[in-house]
């Protein structure tokens, strides 16, 4: 028996455990709902609105976009807010104690993760299907490039997302920042609004980052080919989405385990049993 | 027979701040060492040092025949680590939980030692067999203990380091985790490394006791031992026409044998006390804290 094989497998159900924990745990369900919900609503709010310059509902376009938003949310929000608080709580340093086992806990982290997400798309396309109008979801080739948008998305986001989580010192410390800066990223990647009405150095500012990328390759998977023509060069950009993706996948699955490592070794049972310290007095 | 732990002139500096000014103990197969020693006195330092989770500034540490610091995989299965939990893995159930990490060390079966321990039969081994099916969250803070060992000793392992395992305990828990480290001892010949401030946990647990204090070890040796070699630590309690007398005596024996002497049939309620390790601890840490730095060595004979 191959140790780091045993350890994978052991990765993949640990993933299937927590993705059954979350989606039963009435706490954990809410908060995906409540996420989900509050999106649906504005793009309902919005359905009767057009994009400008066409005559196609904004709703329909913000739903689209917000799966690609989600793809950050829970890449980088929810991996790092889980890396925080398990690094805080002592699952790592369990993890730490056992042969393999820090293997185990991140692809358990990103089997857990994916889940969620796949989760979150499917209710949000499901509410979609029936209450808005001009989603492309007929054909095999729009599934096709949602399911290849999503997998890209996971590994440009995933790894950021780790690195994140091991460089805050608390869950309390991290979750400001890290929203702040989702709320910022969303208003300059054309989510909520295309991108072409803004100043163009917000325009290449947004184009750096994976979440504009990532907004346009499910309008590209899921909205009529028309569309493409208020996007900037009038095109979907395929290959500029993939590169550009490809990229920070690239970058963070060489950077991840660098950082990765660097805060693991220096968990121990004192360093935790201060944290501990710390947040009991805190409360 | 080669040592699990060997630790020669163990050196770890915080700054400018010497913790541990040279370590030297070992560790034969099988023995329970209980480290003792004040607050501050660089127990966690030491243990997680010899865990591998810290690195070390200076001196020679070998456990189960490998560095620490470098010990990779394979040597990590053998080795278990006891870790407080807090709120970690809280959705869990219990059974779940250890089936799960037990899977990691199935790779490092060896034809003595089957890895991991069966899961029910570990459970078991720990009492909480009525509980397998709760959720982490939902057990008592003594449960909780318990399932923090069964996670140390999953997989089977030769090493075990403990620190301050009972912490937080109340008399009962404390009896049953003691039960449980008996059963270690006694079916798998585990080696265990522990820290407490408990004297009488550590006179009960422990085979040899080490007491940390200005960083470096100032006595090793078993309870006994370490009594008999502190002297002038007996304490002589006896009565005479009614009155109730006590005096410390450098020599026991000698003390009682001039006491019949002069006044013979006289003396009643005759008791003599070696002292507990608790003075012994008092004395020895005392001594180190004044800067008489000398090593008591109580040698098994």
């Amino acid at each position: 028996m191959n140790p780091t094989l045993v350890a994978a497998r052991a990765g993949l159900s640990r993933g299937w455990i927590e993705l059954k924990q979350t989606l039963t745990t009435p706490h954990d369900l809410i908060a995906i709902l409540i996420t989900t919900g509050g999106f649906l609503a504005a793009m309902i709010w919005t359905r009767h609105t057009h994009v400008p310059g066409t005559h196609f509902s904004l709703g329909t376009t913000m739903l689209v976009s917000v799966l690609g938003l989600n793809v950050v949310v829970y890449g980088v929000i929810t991996m790092g807010d889980l890396l925080v608080t398990e690094r805080e709580d002592g699952t790592l340093l369990r993890a730490k104690a056992v042969p393999n086992g820090m293997l185990g806990y991140l692809l358990g982290k990103v089997v857990n993760i994916s889940g969620q997400i796949t989760f979150a798309v499917a209710i949000t396309l499901l509410t979609g299907a029936f209450l808005l109008t001009g989603l492309a979801i007929g054909s095999p080739g729009s599934w096709l490039t949602l399911a290849s948008v999503l997998v890209l998305g996971l590994l440009a986001t995933l790894p950021l997302g780790a690195m994140l989580g091991s460089l805050f010192p608390s869950q309390r410390s991290a979750g400001g920042p890290m929203l702040l800066l989702l709320a910022g990223l969303a208003a300059i990647s054309g989510i909520f609004y295309p991108i072409t009405h803004l100043p163009v150095f917000l325009q290449w500012t947004g184009q750096v980052f994976p979440m504009y990328w990532l907004g346009l390759g499910m309008r590209s998977a899921l909205l009529p080919s028309a569309m493409a023509a208020v996007e900037v060069g009038h095109s979907w950009r395929h290959l500029a989405t993939f590169g550009v993706l490809a990229a920070w996948a690239v970058a963070g699955l060489v950077l991840a385990p660098v950082v990765l490592r660097r805060m693991a070794r220096r968990e121990s049972g004192s360093t935790v049993a201060a944290r501990r310290e710390k947040a009991i007095r805190g409360i | 027979m080669e040592d699990v732990l060997d630790v020669r002139d163990l050196r770890m500096r915080y700054g400018k701040t010497d913790v541990l000014s040279g370590v030297s103990f070992a560790a034969r197969r099988g023995e329970v060492l209980g480290l003792l020693g004040p607050n501050g006195a660089g127990k966690t330092t030491t243990i997680e040092i010899l865990e591998g989770f810290r690195m070390r500034s200076a001196g020679e540490v070998s456990v189960l025949g490998a560095d620490p610091a470098h010990g990779g995989e394979a040597w990590r299965a053998r080795t278990g680590v006891v870790l407080q939990s807090w709120r970690d893995h809280a959705k869990w159930q219990v059974r779940e939980l250890l089936a799960h990490l037990g899977r990691y060390y199935a790779p490092y079966s060896t034809p003595s030692v089957t890895r991991p321990w069966d899961v029910d039969d570990l459970i078991e081994t720990v009492g909480l067999t009525p509980h397998a099916r709760k959720r982490v969250r939902n057990l008592s803070g003594g449960q909780r203990r318990r399932l923090d060992v069964a996670i140390g000793i999953v997989g089977r392992p030769e090493l075990l380091f403990l620190d301050e395992p009972t912490a937080g305990f109340d008399p009962e828990a404390r009896r049953d985790f003691h039960d449980v480290v008996h059963r270690l001892t006694d079916r798998e010949k585990t080696t265990i490394l522990l820290t407490t401030h408990d004297l009488d946990e550590a006179e009960r647990l422990a085979d040899r006791i080490l007491i940390l204090a200005g960083g470096t070890i100032i006595a090793d040796g078993s309870a006994d031992e370490l009594g008999r070699a502190m002297s002038g630590q007996s304490e002589v309690r006896w009565s005479r026409d009614g009155q109730r007398f006590v005096r410390a005596a450098d020599d026991a024996t000698a003390f009682v044998r001039e006491l019949f002497r002069q006044y013979g049939e006289s003396v009643e309620d005759l008791e003599v006390h070696r002292a507990s390790l608790e003075d012994t601890y008092m004395a020895l840490v005392r001594q180190a804290e004044h800067g008489v730095p000398r090593r008591l060595t109580a040698v098994a004979a």
